[in-house]
């Protein structure tokens, strides 16, 4: 509770980082989706529920109270794993209990004991905590694998019909040593083991982070980039301490759908909310077969470039040239290449012929969004896209809005020319509009989320009379409209480019 | 000195003269039956085009300005046949019926092979587009050099502006309406030098290009 209320009292004045509202945990399970609402468990009996993913707040205990649990949800049951030591460690187990529902509100809400389904005697290597759990999206085979500092990480295959240990005369299998808080998923073809490397539980002093390995077998052997072996210690880096935040852990992938994947974790210090440690959701990205940490957009001004095309989201209005307009030169015209950036060649001058490529001889300095937006037409405007000429009809401000909501990982944003308070907006119909200025409509909102090859899917919170959640989409080289998310094209995916 | 100066002078003769007898490679054809069915890629291959009128400018501003002058009556609205002639300032222009071999109607092989200027000049082109039934959430998408504007059954749905190349579904109109029978589709193409060209096509509410119309140059298609 202390760090929820340190959480809340921070987040006045720090808005777009980790999640919002009371987000204190340490080894936040898997997120979960369940009845529209999302939640998460952490060591200690912590509990944390989300309507949409951005604003938290505590969530009601389970029965268990141990370390690390984990949480995956199979046909219409709920299993959670939750760990204890149960003597001095490395002795401890790990149970599973189930239930048809996480709302505490509901009538089928009901915890059953599943017993134990791992654990270690203090003598062998290893120490059953840290439960992660992978249903194989392949054959539909449930894995544990679970483990800390004492020993091995190790996998114990468990039964999907009942989360119970499938077979427990079955010895664990060992995947890799010195790490803890590890978990599995799978992606075009192969299989990742991610574990939390360094120490926890020391604040801004903790070296928590996250590395990952690949296999082609579920059970191994999982190797790094430089071809070590998790099990003698190696591993990827996939998230590092950085920016205001130190000792990432305790990695849960988190599959929205159509592509969309994010993933869970801890900091064990965000410095901007005293210390505390706090859960974050941030986007999951893929380069060359392995996972990469990616980061929730920030606030900025951008240029918003359609990947399809290659042409740049702006307010349909006579773009001005950034410096004024000037006649064309000749193709070609002049023996020599444009000077330097202060060379002082006086505006129009040098040789005849030379003209425009001689440039005006000083630094042309960036468009007056002021004085250009002087002829623009005052009410609604349409968008469009052209090719990216610095011009302001073509640079967006993003700004989360603040107590609009959210989706995993980030606020709602508003989207304004830069300068202006030019909002653009959703309009029936499913088409776009900029208008004179932002209300906080839902049609004004925007979501953004990273998709795996680093570009970005936009997302109106809503559009007029429609219940249809579409996507910014290029649907010419000159003209972006709202349509369907296709995750297998390039239509709807855009990038935002320092202007 | 002298010497040299009369080899260039020879040789800008000859290649003016060369230049004079070359026909340009016409993309163009006469239109040799009713209807065209458009192909797989669904562009608009059958036209009627009215000789270039004189213009200037491809800013946004001044074509917004070319397009809102009258130059004939009743432009916005009339379906012309081939052959028509119209009065645009002491000039006579005829409208033509084509039909084009690509995804592309090339201005430039037109109006060159009427011996008309093809820089600094403002083409109107229309045709209309059958439909077998009413459709919705269809666009038009088209492509122009240089910059161009576009009417469906008379209202404006697109245009895109300045000094540009002809990009396959550069511009594209918001979702419209087909009506179930003919639908006219009216473009004014202003280029400012060289090359000039233009595409269309409708595209689908799934943005593919749109099956089962057909193209024809008179409105008894009905």
């Amino acid at each position: 509770m202390k760090y929820a209320l340190l959480a809340t009292a921070l987040f006045v004045v720090s808005l777009a980082l980790a999640v919002d509202g009371q987000i204190g945990i340490h080894d936040p399970s898997t997120i979960v989706k369940c009845d529209g609402k999302f939640y998460t468990y952490g060591t200690g009996g912590s509990s944390l529920v989300s309507d949409d993913g951005w604003t938290w707040k505590r969530g009601t205990a389970l029965p268990r109270r141990g370390l690390a649990p984990d949480v995956i949800h199979i046909g219409d049951r709920y299993y959670v794993y939750v760990a204890a030591n149960i003597g001095a460690q490395p002795k401890a187990a790990i149970n599973m209990i189930s239930n048809k529902t996480l709302d505490p509100d509901s009538p089928d809400y009901k915890w059953e004991e599943g017993g134990v389904v791992a654990s270690s005697d203090g003598v062998e290597d290893a120490n059953a905590i840290d439960p992660g759990l992978f249903l194989d999206p392949n054959d539909g085979r449930l894995w544990l694998v679970y483990g800390s500092y004492f020993g091995y990480i190790r996998l114990v295959e468990l039964n999907p019909k009942t989360g119970k240990r499938l077979n427990p005369n079955d010895q664990p299998r060992n995947l890799a040593i010195n790490c803890e808080a590890s978990d599995m998923m799978y992606h075009e073809g192969w299989y990742y083991l991610l574990a939390t490397h360094g120490s926890c539980c020391r604040g801004a002093d903790s070296g928590y982070n996250i590395r990952v390995g690949r296999a082609k077998k579920v059970t191994g052997p999982f190797l790094d980039n430089d071809g070590i072996d998790m099990i003698q210690g190696g591993g990827k880096l996939f998230a590092g301490s950085g920016g205001r935040v130190i000792g990432p852990g305790h990695f849960g992938l988190l599959d929205l759908g159509e592509g969309v994947q994010k993933f869970s974790l801890h900091y064990e210090a965000d410095l901007d909310r005293g210390g505390a440690s706090v859960l974050d959701i941030r986007p999951l990205q893929w380069k060359d077969g392995w996972p990469v940490a990616g980061e929730n957009l920030k606030e900025g001004i951008f240029e918003i470039e359609s990947v399809r095309t290659g042409t740049a989201l702006e307010l349909a209005v006579e773009g001005m040239p950034v410096g004024g307009r000037r006649g064309r030169g000749g193709r070609g015209g002049g023996p020599g290449a444009a000077p330097g950036r202060g060379a002082g060649v006086a505006p129009g001058g040098g040789p005849a012929g030379r003209g425009i490529f001689e440039g005006q001889g000083t630094p042309i300095p960036p468009q007056d969004v002021v004085e250009v937006s002087k002829t623009w037409p005052a009410g609604n405007v349409d968008v469009r896209m052209a090719n990216y000429l610095c011009e302001a009809q073509q640079k967006w401000s993003i700004t989360a809005v603040p107590n609009a909501g959210g989706y995993p990982g980030s606020p709602y944003f508003r989207i304004t020319i830069a300068g202006t308070d030019r909002a653009l907006a959703a309009t029936e119909g499913a088409e776009l509009v900029v208008l004179p200025s932002f209300t906080g409509g839902p049609e004004q909102l925007w979501r953004m989320d990273q998709l795996g090859d680093g570009t970005w899917r936009i997302i109106p919170k809503s559009i007029p009379n429609s219940k249809e959640t579409l996507a910014l989409s290029a649907v010419g080289s000159s003209f972006a409209t709202l349509a369907k998310f296709d995750p297998k094209s390039e239509k709807q995916r855009w990038l935002f480019k320092a202007p | 000195m002298k010497s040299r100066y009369r080899y260039y002078i020879a040789a800008l003769l000859l290649a003016v003269a060369f230049a004079s007898a070359q026909v340009a490679p016409s993309t163009l054809m006469p239109v040799a039956s009713p209807v065209r069915v458009p192909p797989a890629d669904g562009f608009l291959q059958r036209w009627l085009l009215l000789e270039p009128i004189a213009v200037s400018g491809l800013t946004e501003s001044a074509v917004r300005a070319t397009v809102s002058k009258e130059y004939f009556p009743n432009q916005l609205a009339v379906m012309p046949h081939d052959g028509d002639k119209v009065a645009v300032g002491d000039a006579q222009l005829s409208w033509h019926a084509v039909d084009t071999k690509n995804y592309n109607v090339n201005l430039y092989h037109f109006a060159h092979a009427l011996g008309k200027p093809t820089s600094d000049v403002l083409f109107w082109a229309v045709t209309i587009v059958n439909s077998p039934q009413e459709l919705h959430d269809v666009r038009l998408a088209i492509g122009s050099n240089a910059a161009s504007v576009w009417w469906v059954n008379g209202k404006e749905v697109v245009g895109i502006y300045g000094d540009r190349q002809t990009v396959i579904d550069d511009g594209v109109s918001r979702r419209l309406t087909l009506n179930k029978g003919p639908n006219v589709v009216r473009a004014a193409i202003i280029n400012g030098g060289g090359a000039t060209d233009f595409c269309a096509r409708f595209l689908d509410a799934s943005d593919k290009p749109l099956r089962g119309i057909t193209v024809s140059l008179v409105e008894a298609a009905k």
